[in-house]
Parts: C-alpha cells; sequence; structure tokens
C-alpha cells in the first residue's frame, strides 16, 4: 500500500502551496486554461446535451491538436465538464462549482431555459459564457456584458421562416391558408409558438389551434386526433427530437397529411438522425433552423469525422458547439491572457470569420452576433438539402408537398 | 364538440390505456383487501419492473412480451420476500407503521433508480412499436391492443386464483377474518407476503405491456400511483371488479378530457371525479357500506 508520510506530506503542501503563491500570469504560460464545457447530458434533453459536448470536446481537441492558445505559450485547452441534467437550477449550481474550479469561460447549454439561468450565475463573476444555441431572445436582451450569442435568436429564425413560408407560399399560388402550432411547454416552444400566432394572420394564415404538449409526452394520439379534427393545410411544430419525432411518426400512423410540415428550429426536421431512421415520416419536411454553410468544405470534412463515430450524427448541437469553442479561442488568443475580463472584451470586438457558418465575420451588439441567421431546408429523397434562400441553397423546394 | 371520427379513436385510446391503469390499480387493491394497507411503494415497484424490463431488452435482447416469464415471478418474489424480511418485520404488527415503512421504501427505489440509472428518460424502440391496426375508424397502436388483452387476461388469471384455489380461498379468509383464519389454520403472515408479492406480480405484467409504448425515469411510477389510488377509490378499497371497471373508466375520462382541455389539463378530470366519489359515494362504486 502506498502510504504518504509526513515528510512527503510537506514536501506536496509546499510545493502546491508555492505554485498557489505564484502570479497568475505566469502560471498562465503553458498551463492548462479550463473552460466549463456545461450541457444537459442528462434527463430529457440528454440526447442533445450529448452531442453538444462532443461538438464542444472535438472543437476543443483539434485546437489542442494545432498547438493551442499560441499567444499564452501553446496553452492547452481542459475541458471542465458539467450536467445541468436538463434543469435550469442544476445549471446554476454547475456554473458555481465551475467558478470553484477556476474556469476562465463556459461554452453551452444547449436549452434557453437553462441559459438563462447559467449566463445569469456566470455574470455574477463576469465569466465569459457563449451561448451555443439558446434561442430565447431575453438570453442576450438583460445587458448581461459576458454573454455571447454566436448563433441566430429566435425572432430571427421566426422572422425567417414566416418570411420564408410567405414566399413559399406564393410561388405555389397560395394554397395554404390554415395552420396548426403543437409545441413544448418550455420557454423555447411557448415563445415559439407566441410569437408565430401573434405573426401570422397579418401574413395572410389563419392559426387555427395552438396545442401545447408536456415534456416528454410519450403518446401523441391525442394531440394527433386534435389536428385531424381540424384539418389544417400547415401544421408547425416547436418542440424537442424526441417528441418531434413521435409527434411526425403519429401522424403518419394516423394518415395526417398536409401540405407541409413546417418547422422552426423544430428539433428533428434537420437532423440525419431522423432523416435515417425514420425515413418514411421524413420525406418533405420544412424546416428553419441552425444549418452549415453547405459551400463551405470544411464543414464537409467535419461531418465525415462524425459520422465515422458510431451512433453520432452531424447535428447543429455539434456544430454549433464545435463553432462556439473555436469563437471563444480565438478571443483568448487575441486576449493573450486567461483573465475572465480580457476575455469578455476580447469577444466584444470578436471579428472572427474562420467558420462554415453562413454568417460572415462576428459582430457583437449586445452579445448578439449580428450575422447570424437560420437556413431553411427540405427532406428530399432521404436526403437535407438547403432550399432557401438562394445563396445557400442547394436545391429548389418541393410544396405543396404530395405526400 | 367533436365528431365521432375523433371521438372513437380517442375513446379507443383511452380504453386500452385504462387496462394497463386497472391492472396496476388490481395489485394495490389486492394489498389494501388483504392486509388494509395502503402500498406508498407500488409506484416505486412499478418504476423498479419497467427498469426490469428495459434491461432485460436492452442486454439479453429478450423482447418485452417474452419478458413476462421472468417478470412476472421475479416481481413475485421480490414483493414476497420484501413482506417476509421488510415490511412485515418493521411493521411490529401495527397498520400505520406499514404505511410509513412502504413510503420509506419508496423513497429508498426512487433515490437507488436515480443513483444507479441517472435521471434520463429511456424508451425501447421494437419492430411493433409504431405498427398500428384499424378499428372502424380509428387507428390504434398495436402495443395498445396487446396491453389491452394482455391486462385482461392478467386480470382474469388473479380472479381465477383467487375464486377457485386454496390461495385464493385463504387470501379472501384472511382480509375478511385475521383472527379467524388463523384459528382454522391458515398461516396467516405467509398468506399476507403472498398477497404482497401476487400485488407485486401485477406490476411486473403492467410493465411489460406498458414499456414497448411508454418510457421509464425514476419517477415514473408517482404518476401511476396516484392514477391507482384513484381508481381504487373509486372502484371500492379491496374490489377487484370495482379496479376493473374504475381503471377503464379513468382511462377514458383522460383521454377525452385531454382531447377537449389540453394534454396538460386533461388529466382534471381524473381527480374531480376522486372528489366527487369521496363526497357522494365514499365506499365506492363495487365497494360494500362500511
Amino acid at each position: 500500500m502506498n502510504t504518504t508520510n509526513r515528510r512527503q506530506f510537506l514536501i506536496n503542501t509546499t510545493a502546491l502551496a508555492a505554485t498557489a503563491a505564484l502570479p497568475l500570469g505566469v502560471r498562465a504560460q503553458g498551463q492548462a486554461i479550463k473552460v466549463g464545457v456545461l450541457h444537459p447530458v442528462t434527463g430529457f434533453l440528454a440526447y442533445s446535451g450529448n452531442l453538444s459536448r462532443l461538438g464542444a470536446q472535438m472543437a476543443i481537441d483539434d485546437i489542442n491538436k494545432a498547438g493551442g492558445i499560441k499567444s499564452l505559450g501553446g496553452a492547452k485547452l481542459e475541458a471542465v465538464l458539467g450536467d445541468a441534467q436538463s434543469k435550469p437550477e442544476i445549471g446554476a449550481a454547475e456554473v458555481e462549482k465551475m467558478n470553484e474550479a477556476g474556469v476562465s469561460a463556459i461554452v453551452g447549454a444547449y436549452a434557453s431555459a437553462i441559459c438563462l439561468a447559467t449566463t445569469q450565475a456566470a455574470a455574477k463573476y463576469n465569466i465569459p459564457h457563449v451561448v451555443d444555441v439558446g434561442v430565447a431572445d431575453q438570453i442576450v436582451e438583460r445587458g448581461l456584458a459576458n454573454t455571447f450569442r454566436f448563433a441566430p435568436g429566435y425572432k430571427v429564425c421566426a422572422d425567417t421562416a414566416m418570411n420564408h413560408l410567405v414566399l413559399l407560399n406564393n410561388l405555389a399560388g397560395k394554397p395554404a391558408k390554415t395552420v396548426v402550432i403543437v409545441h413544448e411547454e418550455s420557454l423555447f416552444g411557448t415563445g415559439t409558438a407566441n410569437l408565430l400566432s401573434q405573426q401570422l394572420p397579418h401574413l395572410g394564415f389563419e392559426v387555427k389551434e395552438v396545442i401545447k404538449h408536456a415534456n416528454p409526452t410519450r403518446d401523441f394520439n391525442n394531440i394527433v386526433l386534435r389536428v385531424k379534427a381540424v384539418n389544417p393545410d400547415i401544421v408547425i411544430p416547436a418542440n424537442y427530437y424526441n417528441e418531434y419525432a413521435l409527434f411526425v411518426r403519429t401522424m403518419k400512423q394516423q394518415n395526417v397529411v398536409p401540405k407541409a410540415i413546417y418547422s422552426v428550429l423544430g428539433g428533428a426536421a434537420s437532423s440525419y438522425k431522423f432523416v435515417r431512421e425514420f425515413s418514411d415520416a421524413a420525406n418533405g419536411v420544412l424546416d428553419v433552423n441552425h444549418w452549415f454553410n453547405p459551400k463551405d468544405k470544411r464543414a464537409w470534412a467535419l461531418k465525415k469525422r462524425v459520422d465515422a463515430m458510431k451512433d453520432q450524427f452531424f447535428t447543429y448541437e455539434v456544430y454549433l458547439n464545435y463553432s462556439a469553442v473555436h469563437l471563444l479561442a480565438d478571443a483568448i488568443e487575441r486576449a493573450k491572457s486567461t483573465k475572465r475580463d480580457d476575455i469578455v472584451n476580447a469577444l466584444a470586438g470578436s471579428t472572427w470569420d474562420k467558420h462554415f457558418m453562413p454568417y460572415g465575420p462576428t459582430k457583437f451588439v449586445n452579445g448578439q452576433n449580428q450575422g447570424a441567421q437560420p437556413l431553411m431546408m427540405q427532406v428530399l429523397k432521404n436526403d437535407i438539402k438547403v432550399v432557401l434562400p438562394k445563396t445557400y441553397a442547394e436545391t429548389q423546394p418541393s410544396f405543396p408537398w404530395k405526400g | 364538440m367533436f365528431e365521432l371520427s375523433i371521438l372513437w379513436p380517442s375513446l379507443l385510446n383511452g380504453l386500452t390505456t385504462g387496462a394497463v391503469y386497472a391492472l396496476i390499480a388490481l395489485g394495490l387493491t389486492l394489498i389494501y383487501g388483504v392486509l388494509h394497507i395502503i402500498n406508498f411503494a407500488h409506484g416505486a415497484a412499478l418504476m423498479m419492473a419497467l427498469y426490469g424490463v428495459y434491461y432485460l431488452q436492452r442486454s439479453l435482447g429478450l423482447d418485452p412480451y417474452v419478458s413476462i416469464v421472468v417478470m412476472v415471478p421475479a416481481m413475485f418474489a421480490a414483493g414476497y420476500l420484501a413482506y417476509r424480511y421488510v415490511i412485515g418485520v418493521a411493521s411490529h404488527g401495527r397498520d400505520e407503521n406499514i404505511l410509513l415503512v412502504t413510503l420509506g421504501l419508496a423513497i429508498v427505489l426512487e433515490n437507488l433508480a436515480l443513483f444507479l440509472f441517472k435521471s434520463d428518460t429511456r424508451t425501447i424502440d421494437t419492430a411493433y412499436t409504431f405498427t398500428t391496426v384499424p378499428i372502424g375508424p380509428a387507428m390504434i397502436a398495436l402495443p395498445k391492443i396487446v396491453a389491452f388483452f394482455g391486462a385482461g387476461a392478467t386480470a382474469g388469471v388473479l380472479l381465477t386464483i383467487m375464486r377457485t384455489t386454496d390461495l385464493g380461498r385463504a387470501i379472501r379468509a384472511c382480509a375478511k377474518e385475521r383472527q379467524g383464519a388463523r384459528l382454522v389454520g391458515i398461516d396467516v403472515e405467509h398468506v399476507f407476503a403472498m398477497s404482497f408479492g401476487i400485488g407485486l406480480a401485477c406490476l411486473g405484467a403492467a410493465a411489460c405491456f406498458l414499456l414497448p409504448a411508454y418510457y421509464v425515469n425514476p419517477t415514473v411510477g408517482n404518476g401511476f400511483v396516484l392514477i391507482a389510488f384513484t381508481i381504487v377509490v373509486l372502484g371500492g378499497m379491496g374490489s377487484f371488479a370495482g379496479a376493473l371497471v374504475g381503471g377503464l373508466l379513468i382511462g377514458v375520462v383522460e383521454s377525452v378530457g385531454s382531447l377537449w382541455l389540453g394534454e396538460s389539463l386533461g388529466q382534471i378530470g381524473i381527480f374531480l371525479i376522486f372528489i366527487a366519489v369521496l363526497l357522494f359515494r365514499p365506499q365506492g362504486l363495487f365497494g360494500a357500506r362500511a
């Protein structure tokens, strides 16, 4: 057995104390930079949370392999993993732990409700917090100087979605007039549903019904029956992957075939996993969502690496987190410091363009990246194709869908 | 008002869900009828059974319906041993103690599950999860139909045991007159443990019918146990027929209620019934007057 005697203990503690006494700047040289990687890796968001974590870790590995942060003597990034367990209050508690662990920044935390809690908790210590997905606009509207979001918020996504929907409908000779919205009960689904049900009537669509459901919901029969009773032209789901998949499949089961299943940030419509697993239900589905620039080779190269992994898919969770970590690394590189204040300043002045998202160079106003925008995709012949806007489109949209 | 093409499928959905509710309530009402205790660990036991089915499928590739031959004896044994060596011993012969012991057991089991399996919601995917069968204008998922008939068959087996076997007679004797049963030579402690075991065996079967169309997480039992208590009160404490009819009724009320009022508010009907029964017919639909 390995016993620690008094002498050994003294040597160890003296060394430890000496390290602690060194000024921060000296220690940072060549030492690991702790980055909090905070996602809901268990609970009802576990699927998305794990993909998010995968994306962040791939980015950290890539950055470290490429020589780390060069302005800090090649310092490596070190992930401090956190699990929000799909609950905002636990997300906030994880931030406290990460603060204790001395992280320089946090990337996370996938869901809007969790991001609201974690950014606020991180703001207390001015920990720079790069929001990976969290689309709720309140996240960047509370004047938190530490909070930065690379991807678009849902106001931008919903506006884009509505513009594209009008465009799509006009091009086809206005076949669609009525809409039913099915959404999950948390901030993301409810917020999207509220926004859409306010705006769509002004654009010539009648919102026949707005149906809310819990997380998790294991039986969509009743909801689909209500949709069937209304028989709308367009069904708009706003929910997370499991519920989305179940809902669309139950529609298929019950023979409900609208002119379009059109989602705004729908958890599954732009998911390769969904397309592979349920191709019969997936074909024709339209989605305005986070998506990579299909004309950028780097995105396809990353996709290839993810596809090669067992049971992993190239979803927006993966590449938004991959991008978020790179954005942070660029800021640390320019800050030449691991101090939180310096990184916050570097992020605020970021003009990073070495990414494969259709955003252009970053420009943060109140923490929101101004160029961020979603794309519109459609599942066609068991593959996902960008159909709008023209600049990024790979093919023409198919609407109304013939089933 | 919804048209028939919507109401009919919703009604069938409710009946099929109700059958599983009834099966869960049967176990609960048996335990109540014989032991005169309210088993708070019923939900936690169901949750454990669901995990059992889940891992049998995941690690051994056992079909959930085949798992019945494993889960029913396993849950029976668990119930028998739990009563013999934990609940019965800790109760010191007093009913109110048993109440607390089962509550404690529920808390321990739930947290054990949280520790072992994490808070993830898990589902299994079988070839028939999304197969539907048309019944008139309705499309009903195959697992729900299997659950309906499976629950009915299990209830039938249970009723036959109660009516025709020596064990059934002994259980009924203990339920009616504990002291008298002991006097005619019935091993009362053994019968109690058997009843508890059979009660949990019902859950083993229910779990097998439930999982193909449902999910499991450490708190999944809570929703069911609340409904099961309502059914037992509705049908009459200790009444088998009451549990069966009550289960189906609650299933339909829930299904049609959520069609009208939405998924979140739909369950309100169940609890309105609960309050109404307590107010106007406290002995339940099939219960004898106290």
